[in-house]
């Protein structure tokens, strides 16, 4: 038997592969194809004080090795998720973090507060990096004294753990990170989709209705395994890693990386089991090259400089 | 029930220039699959093209338990999966969405519980309910398989209507009509060289026009839906439809597939998924832009 727990924040896990935000839905989309109670933990799409009908299609395109999407967080808002799908995913054992994302500090406080009333949630994740909505998101993610702002009143508003979920689209990620460090996280999320945007060329115009949409998808790969690396560097936090992660091989890199958890997004759209499929890799790695606890993984390639 | 599986091809045609038909062996989706449901599956094990493709189921085989996709080939998905053959293997998730609804015995409904479908016509006698068919080049692949299910149900009187830029394009005119005595076939082409010159919609106006439709189903380019919308729309006549959207996941958890439709209140608005509540949708609930 190989150790596959993950402990992350105080949070136990039974092994590293988290379901995405926005590419996963609230788990009920995916319980036909996977069972729920084997993967590490569910983060659930982005949600909002109030129901957002998010933004205009065309949502999505197809890019070289990824996806462009601007959704726009749509969501049924707080209350509804708390009277209609947190008791479906209460049926399951496995852990349950909340993504949330606001336009303002207080949005973002109020989140907090009313999610920590609720049973059976086993972390918040901060958004701080949607670069989908017009306020909000990115404004918070590219600036480390907002950034550390929202972590606060996060921070004041909640007993639960508090993930940050940072943005690429910045010159210093590491900044931010040790931003949101001071102020208080337990643990970080990278990263989240990078800007981007596309052209449709018979019709002259971008192809998304939001004109900009973030890239996911193994194309940011190279890039997200980056910004691990630099994080682990500078901040002590236990990161979740994520970022075109497709296969056993790139979670294992992430974690090489320093990365204590891995999360599956886009992957998911292309091969429904594709958490399960990662985390059997993982298993079958450990076990073929006779390593008995993942921990021992974690960071081990900036050992060998 | 919903399941992804590799599925082996039993057979691949090219049945018009740029036009495939693909039949896999599947149980599973013989046994579940709905008229207007469809199947996600990758093309190739790319990653470049990324994503699934979708395809409206267009026939299902019980005796040889297969399905049938009828594509076109528009971009570098299609052009993929026509080069495959007998024996090759792709992963197929589905049925997905929801598909069409099924007039039980000649008699429009209203299903238990769920949003409004199809509005009941309590003046209309339950016998000879007269069923429209409207397809626009390849959007016959979803309305084939309805007419497979149609021909099993008493009472119906059934038009086929089937459009195409021109006669090389003009799907399945033929299986149809042998399909069922009760189907009976109009064929236009944009030009004219075959059947009806014109759209595909001036015959439904002509049909609508002299009161001969109960219900109207439709499958096409947006274009030619929002026509068929705007016509049920002027003769008060139910029907629904089939629309594409660029898709991400498939089963409803990513939210990019969206089309505007009528919320609950007046004037406002909900965004909902093509590949969840749709693809299939009662025509009057589509907000149509511009
Ligand atoms: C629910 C649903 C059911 C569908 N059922 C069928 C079906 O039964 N048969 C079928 O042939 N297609 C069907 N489609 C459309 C089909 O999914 C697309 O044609 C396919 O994804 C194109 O993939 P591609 O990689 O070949 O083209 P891409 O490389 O994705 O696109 C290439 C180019 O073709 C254009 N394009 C994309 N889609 C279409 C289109 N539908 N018509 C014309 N141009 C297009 C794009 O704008 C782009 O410029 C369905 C779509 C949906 C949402
Ligand atoms: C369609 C879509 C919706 C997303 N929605 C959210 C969201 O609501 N909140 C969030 O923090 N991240 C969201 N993300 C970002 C993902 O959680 C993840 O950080 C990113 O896609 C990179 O991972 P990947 O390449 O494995 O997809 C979304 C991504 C996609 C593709
Ligand atoms: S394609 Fe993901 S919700 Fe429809």
């Amino acid at each position: 038997m190989v150790d596959l727990t993950v402990e992350i924040a105080g949070l136990k896990l039974k092994n590293p592969v988290i379901a995405a935000s926005g590419t996963f839905g609230f788990g009920q989309e995916y319980a036909p194809y996977v069972d729920l109670n084997r993967l590490g933990a569910i983060t659930v799409k982005g949600l909002t004080l109030l129901p957002r009908p998010g933004n205009p299609p065309p949502r999505l395109a197809e890019t070289p090795a990824g996806i462009l999407n601007a959704i726009g967080l749509q969501n049924p808002g707080v209350d509804y998720f708390a009277a209609s799908i947190l008791p479906y995913l209460n049926q399951f054992e496995v852990p349950v973090i909340v993504n949330i994302a606001g336009e303002t500090v207080e949005e973002y406080a109020a989140l907090a507060a009313k999610l920590s009333e609720l049973n059976n949630i086993a972390a918040l994740e901060v958004n701080i990096s949607c670069p989908n909505v017009k306020k909000g998101g990115l404004q918070f993610g590219g600036d480390p004294a907002a950034a550390a702002e929202v972590t606060l009143a996060v921070k004041n508003n909640t007993c639960l753990p508090v993930i940050v979920k940072l943005s690429p689209n910045v010159t210093r990620i590491e900044t931010v990170a040790r931003a949101v460090a001071q102020a208080g996280a337990d643990a970080l999320s990278l990263i989240n989709t990078i800007l981007g945007m596309a052209i449709d060329l018979k019709e002259r115009r971008p192809i998304l209705g939001n004109i900009f949409g973030g890239l996911s998808g193994p194309a940011v790969k190279p890039v997200a395994l980056r910004a691990v690396w630099q994080v682990f560097e500078e901040v002590s936090l236990p990161i979740i890693g994520m970022g075109g992660i497709f296969t056993a091989q790139d979670a294992l890199e992430f974690i090489m990386a320093g990365a204590k958890a891995v999360a599956v997004g886009t992957a998911n759209f292309v091969n429904p089991r594709a958490t399960i499929d990662i985390l059997e890799g993982i298993e079958n790695y450990l076990r073929e090259n006779k390593i008995k606890r993942l921990s021992d993984l974690v960071g081990a390639a900036h050992c060998k400089q | 029930m919903t399941s992804y599986n590799t599925v082996n091809i039993t057979r691949q045609d090219e049945i018009a220039p740029g036009f495939y038909l693909l039949s896999f062996k599947s149980p599973f989706l013989v046994h579940q699959a709905q008229p207007g449901q469809f199947v996600y599956l990758r093309c190739d094990n790319t990653y470049d093209p990324l994503l699934p493709r979708p395809f409206s189921i267009a026939m299902v085989d019980g005796e040889k338990n297969e399905v049938a996709i009828l594509y076109q080939v528009v971009g570098r998905g299609t052009a993929l999966l026509a080069q495959k053959k007998e024996l090759d293997r792709f992963t197929v998730l589905g049925p997905l969405g929801r598909g069409f609804t099924l007039p039980p015995s000649g008699r429009l409904f209203r299903p238990k519980g769920g949003p409004k479908r199809i509005e009941p016509l309590e003046s209309f006698p339950p016998s000879f309910l007269r069923i429209a068919v409207v397809a626009g080049g390849v959007g016959i692949a979803p309305l084939f398989f309805l007419l497979q299910r149609l021909k099993d149900l008493p009472d119906l009187t059934i038009e086929v209507l089937i459009g195409a830029r021109s006669i090389k394009q003009l799907l399945l005119g033929p299986e149809v009509k042998s399909l069922s005595p009760q189907n009976k076939l109009h064929l236009a082409t944009d030009d004219g060289s075959y059947g009806f010159h014109g759209p595909v919609t001036e015959i439904l106006a002509t049909l609508l026009k002299a009161d001969k439709m109960d219900l109207v189903y439709a499958c096409g380019p947006e274009a030619m839906l929002k026509t068929v919308a705007g016509l049920l729309t002027k003769y008060n006549v139910p029907g629904e439809i089939s629309l594409e959207k660029q898709m991400g996941c498939g089963v409803g958890a990513c939210l990019s597939c969206v089309c505007k439709t009528k919320g609950d209140k007046e004037n406002s608005f909900l965004y909902r998924r093509v590949c969840k509540e749709g693809p299939v949708f009662p025509v009057q609930e589509i907000i149509w832009e511009e």
